[in-house]
């Protein structure tokens, strides 16, 4: 056993870990941050592949955007777990019967020797750029797919968009061209006061002024 | 530009791409709430596809990108229709959209990703695109559902319509998997190279075929995976039903028939089975549970149910005169279904949904041409001769018959006797029973002119099928045989 | 190549110690890691005296820039503040709130730091001067510093306090949105360079021309996104709001003292070094002489080392930060959005088709 199959088989323990908690931890905001471990130590699995495009993919875009805004949602929820686990218990051996036998029926379909690795991944050369060679799939032989791909996000950005976007009367906007054309002389007004009046005049101004002060 | 000219086969979905994303710029800067300029320029686009698609069109099959994309007749015809039932079912919900606030722009956006998934899957010669194409479509088929955001009902069944219509995907995507661990490819054509030359490993096709077979009852709301059907179609804007009732069909039918039937032929003798469950369940549920129904959408969802029984039924057939009836069943099915629902839609008004059968009651008092229409309509999805249904369950279970499936026809016809009474139903509740309003029904002229043309061609049609049908059956064929 | 010298500088001294026999079971095997460990070292330990005396720089700077002299009564001239603060944060109590998450209470410092060192793996600091000489070395950046924003949201949930879960969101938010433009400002650099190789990154910038063939003349809007992203990125003012210490107190580390304290310290201001390194080597041509091939004065500064080129742009783009500070009021939070959402992405969208299309041409210089 080399180092990288001890490294292979910690970053898998720690994926199943993580993946086993995500779904029975308590509390949600540790069930995210479990995925989040989950994501990283795939991403180390995809590493060992040298895939390393992907792997950095996947905490760039799962754990550095993604899970930051599902772990930002859920700390405003008020996620009520118990509610959700109602009835976990009651329908815990049924759905347990039903994985069991899937899970013997693919096993007996498929047997043992169609589950173990036929094959090992080619080792590359030290030059071998995996984000390249990935780019040059892309854009020639994936080129389609690809760009159905891309339609397929901006659907879901004009969906995400149609969805949550409701103009409301009452909120309260502020527009930024408006703001920046502001000149002093909108806002300031300059009045020129004598200097030397009668004590009651004074007054009697301030009494008479009193309403405009507020502008 | 030589390779430019390489691309004539996809420029109607290269044309549709760029028009969606300038009438989403467009639409940027219209303000006016009838989207009028937005709503020509969607239908003028379709059009325009049509066109490009009708002038591109070159006999024998194209293959672009490294196979991933294939236009052949069978995907021409059916793009083409596929783009005059979404012309339709713009016509007609253009009026019914507008009183409830939906005829946004971007609503006309999502049809048309959606039309462009469906030209992609319809073309597709990889599961990659198979997939991505059936994603599009779907993707923005939930967000249309989810459109009506103050209604509950509508919300509820888009949350139902997307966490099935996701795990019928991740159903599809695992048995696709297991068709690639076993034949190393995901080209269709590859695929059913090694199957038939190879020597795969027949144990894990045959398993990954039931989860490809499970994905697409899903996706065609076959019995037993039919649960969400009847949510869907009644929770959504009836627009939005009608969109999901008629040109996704099309579509379907061709997944179908990629997967199914080029990918997989050589496995015929097993998926031919599973259909046969499917078909005979859905035709029995759908129909009896029509019956009980008292919301036309509701029962439109059953009857959906049992025509995609039918359309299962000219599959497994397995001969090309049976899957030219089901393409031909499929596109009668779009036509009245079309005509279904957009009777609906025009008898419903502001704050008013005519979708009870009550509300079709003494239809004939009030409009005896909208009540004639409808019971063509009714006829035809029943079955009953001088209309096009007829040809079409006709066909279908002559195709069947042929290949030997006997009980299954006596099975079908005996399913559509049961169905016939709730489609019979509805023409007596129309010419027998006193109306409950008198109001009068207004109707947009381009509106009436279209459902006159769509139960006339139903008419028309059923008398003169032979066109329509050797379309099917040459299309076919023709993209089989290569 | 360094490590063998280094290695057999070992076995000479241990020899004269007359212990290399003993030990040389030992050290052979394991020598590359050991190398390894003590490359981190020489990266890690100067930026932590870095840091030390850039807060040090920071006070001083501010005080000139407000008329005042700043720290001047620990050593002289304030040169033993730096320490006089470690000290005493070392020697502080950690106060963990009651009714707080302890593990992520405690964990969280930790996560905001580790990033924070970890991306400094594959910044170049001369011609080979770098610890990780990996190809997709900009992608790690970006994963890296993307990373950081974790040990300030845990930070803030962990606390349970409201000041600091505000302060968490806030910065969360933020951080989000200017990654997409500060990786959009990184797309173009990578497109100039055709490489994600931090070192073909400068050695893309070398030419005959010394400052002008840099990327800052034809990628200039990005460097000012790039270094405005990074400051909202690090949470410096004018886009601290995550501390906003006039209405969250101090965000989401309110809670924190002694170490715990210190450690979001040091990552904030490890984090400012690599924004301005990074500026430095993607914008300025890192280790480049800016005078390489001009007549006189590129003969003249030839002796200069790399090291030192690098350290001075990175100078430039730090006291840039102090200058911001000092002179702008603090962003509003939809200021701070719009600016991030509606002017930084469409820049620098439009700027990578320029870029793009730019090197069609041959006007295309760089």
């Amino acid at each position: 056993m080399n180092f990288e199959t001890v490294l292979f088989y910690l970053f898998a323990a720690v994926t199943v870990f993580a993946a086993l908690r995500v779904i029975t931890a308590r509390n949600p905001l540790h069930a995210v941050l479990f995925l989040v471990l989950a994501f990283v130590s795939s991403a180390g699995i995809w590493m060992l592949l040298e895939a390393e495009f992907l792997a950095i993919a996947l905490v760039l875009v799962y754990v550095g955007a993604v899970m930051v805004l599902f772990l930002f949602v859920v700390m405003m929820l008020d996620i009520n777990i118990e509610q959700l686990r109602k009835g976990f218990w009651q329908w815990l051996p049924l759905g347990g019967l039903l994985a069991a036998l899937i899970g013997v029926q693919m096993v007996w379909v498929l047997g043992a020797d169609e589950i173990s690795a036929g094959t090992t991944a080619v080792k590359h050369a030290a030059d071998y750029s995996n984000t390249k060679e990935l780019g040059r799939l892309i854009y020639t032989d994936y080129v389609y797919p690809f760009e159905i791909a891309a339609v397929l996000l901006l659907v879901a950005m004009v969906a995400a968009i149609a969805l949550t976007l409701r103009k409301r009367r009452d909120t309260k906007r502020q527009d930024v061209n408006k703001q920046v054309k502001v000149r002093r002389e909108d806002r300031v007004r300059i009045v020129s006061v004598p200097s030397a009046r009668q004590v009651e005049s004074v007054q009697e101004a301030a009494a008479s002024n009193h309403g405009h002060t507020a502008d | 530009m030589n390779y430019l000219a390489s691309l004539s086969p996809i420029y109607a979905e290269m044309f549709l791409l760029v028009m969606v994303c300038a009438i989403l710029i467009v639409d940027l800067f219209i303000v006016n709430y009838t989207k009028t300029v937005t709503y020509l320029l969607t239908q003028t686009s379709l059009f325009c596809t049509v066109l490009i698609l009708l002038f591109t069109h070159q006999p024998g099959a194209a293959h672009l990108f490294n196979d991933m994309f294939v236009h052949d007749v069978m995907s021409y015809v059916l793009k083409v229709f596929i783009c005059l039932a979404v012309m339709a079912m713009l016509l007609y919900s253009r009026s019914y959209l507008l009183v409830r606030g939906l005829f946004t722009g971007e609503f006309l956006a999502l049809v048309m990703f959606a039309t462009l998934g469906m030209m992609v899957m319809t073309s597709a010669s990889n599961f990659l695109t198979l997939y991505l194409g059936l994603e599009l479509l779907a993707l923005s088929l939930y967000a249309m559902v989810a459109l009506q955001r103050d209604s509950a009902i509508a919300t509820e069944s888009a949350m139902k319509y997307f966490i099935l219509g996701a795990m019928a995907s991740g159903f599809l995507l695992y048995g696709m998997s297991m068709l690639y661990g076993a034949t190393g490819s995901l080209d269709i054509n590859r695929i059913a190279d090694v199957i038939q030359h190879g020597t795969p490993n027949k144990s894990l096709l045959v398993f990954g075929l039931v989860f490809i077979v499970a994905g697409l009852a899903f996706k065609l709301g076959a019995v037993p995976f039919h649960m969400w059907v009847p949510d869907v179609y009644h929770g959504a804007p009836t627009a939005v039903t009608m969109f999901i009732g008629t040109a996704p069909k099309l579509a379907a039918f061709a997944f179908v028939m990629r997967i199914l039937v080029e990918a997989l032929q050589p496995l015929m003798i097993h998926w031919s089975g599973m259909l046969m469950i499917l078909a005979v369940l859905s035709m029995a549920v759908g129909n009896i549970t029509a019956i009980a129904q008292t919301n036309l959408k509701r029962m439109f969802a059953y009857s959906t149910i049992a025509h995609m029984g039918f359309l299962l039924l000219g599959v497994l057939s397995g001969t090309i005169e049976g899957y030219g009836s089901a393409m031909f069943y499929a596109m009668v099915y779009v036509l009245m279904s079309l005509g279904g629902f957009g009777m609906i839609m025009l008898l419903s008004r502001e704050g008013f949904e005519a979708d009870t059968l009550n509300d079709f009651k003494g239809l004939n008092q009030r409009s005896p041409w909208l009540a004639f229409m409808m019971l063509l309509l009714m006829f035809s999805m029943a079955g009953v001769p001088p209309t096009v249904g007829f040809y079409a369950k006709f066909s279908v279970l002559n195709a069947a018959l042929d290949a030997g499936h006997l009980t299954l026809v006596v099975m079908a016809v005996l399913f559509s006797l049961i169905g016939a009474f709730y489609y019979l139903r509805i023409v007596k509740l129309m010419y027998f029973d006193a109306p409950e309003s008198h109001e009068k029904i207004y109707i947009q002229p381009d509106s009436s002119l279209l459902v006159s043309l769509n139960g006339m061609a139903i008419l028309l049609l059923g008398i003169f099928p032979n066109t329509l049908m050797s379309v099917c059956f040459v299309s076919v064929q023709q993209s089989l045989l290569q | 190549m360094m490590e063998a010298q280094a290695l057999q500088l070992v076995e000479s001294l241990l020899s004269f110690l007359g212990l290399w026999e003993l030990l040389r079971g030992f050290i052979e095997p394991a020598w590359h890691v050991v190398w390894t460990v003590l490359k981190i070292f020489a990266i890690i330990l100067p930026i932590m005296g870095g840091v030390a005396y850039y807060t040090l720089a920071e006070r001083k700077v501010l005080g000139f820039m407000q008329v005042r002299p700043g720290p001047n009564r620990v050593g002289y001239w304030g040169l033993l503040q730096p320490v006089a603060d470690g000290l005493k944060l070392l020697c502080k109590e950690i106060i963990i709130p009651t009714n707080s998450n302890k593990f992520l209470f405690l964990a969280a410092p930790v996560l905001a730091l580790t990033p924070a060192l970890a991306a400094w793996a594959v910044i170049p600091f001369d011609d080979g001067m770098i610890l990780a000489d990996v190809n997709a070395g900009l992608l790690y950046l970006l994963a890296m510093t993307s990373l950081g924003v974790y040990g300030i949201i845990i930070a803030g949930w962990a606390s349970n306090s409201k000041y600091a879960f505000l302060g968490a969101l806030r910065s969360a938010a933020q951080i989000v949105s200017y990654e997409l433009a500060m990786g959009f400002a990184l797309v173009c650099v990578l497109l100039a360079a055709q490489s994600m190789n931090m070192g073909d990154i400068v050695r893309g910038q070398q030419s005959e021309y010394g400052l002008f063939g840099w990327y800052w003349i034809p990628l200039f809007p990005m460097l000012v996104v790039y270094f405005i992203a990074g400051v909202a990125e690090t949470n410096r003012a004018p886009f601290d709001m995550a501390e906003g210490e006039s209405e969250i107190v101090a965000g989401f580390h309110v809670e924190y003292s002694g170490m715990g304290f210190a450690l979001f310290f040091l990552a904030e201001y490890a984090n400012m070094i690599l924004i301005a390194a990074l500026s430095s080597v993607m914008f300025l041509g890192g280790w480049l002489n800016p005078f390489q091939g001009w007549p006189v004065l590129g003969e003249l500064t030839a002796w200069v080392p790399g090291l030192v080129w690098m350290l001075g742009k990175m100078s430039i783009f730090l006291f840039l930060f102090l200058w911001l500070r000092a002179t702008f009021p603090r962003y509003r939070y939809d200021q701070l959005m719009r600016l991030g959402w509606k002017v930084f992405i469409p820049l620098t969208l439009v700027w990578v088709v320029v870029v793009a299309t730019w090197m069609q041409t041959p006007w295309w210089l760089w």
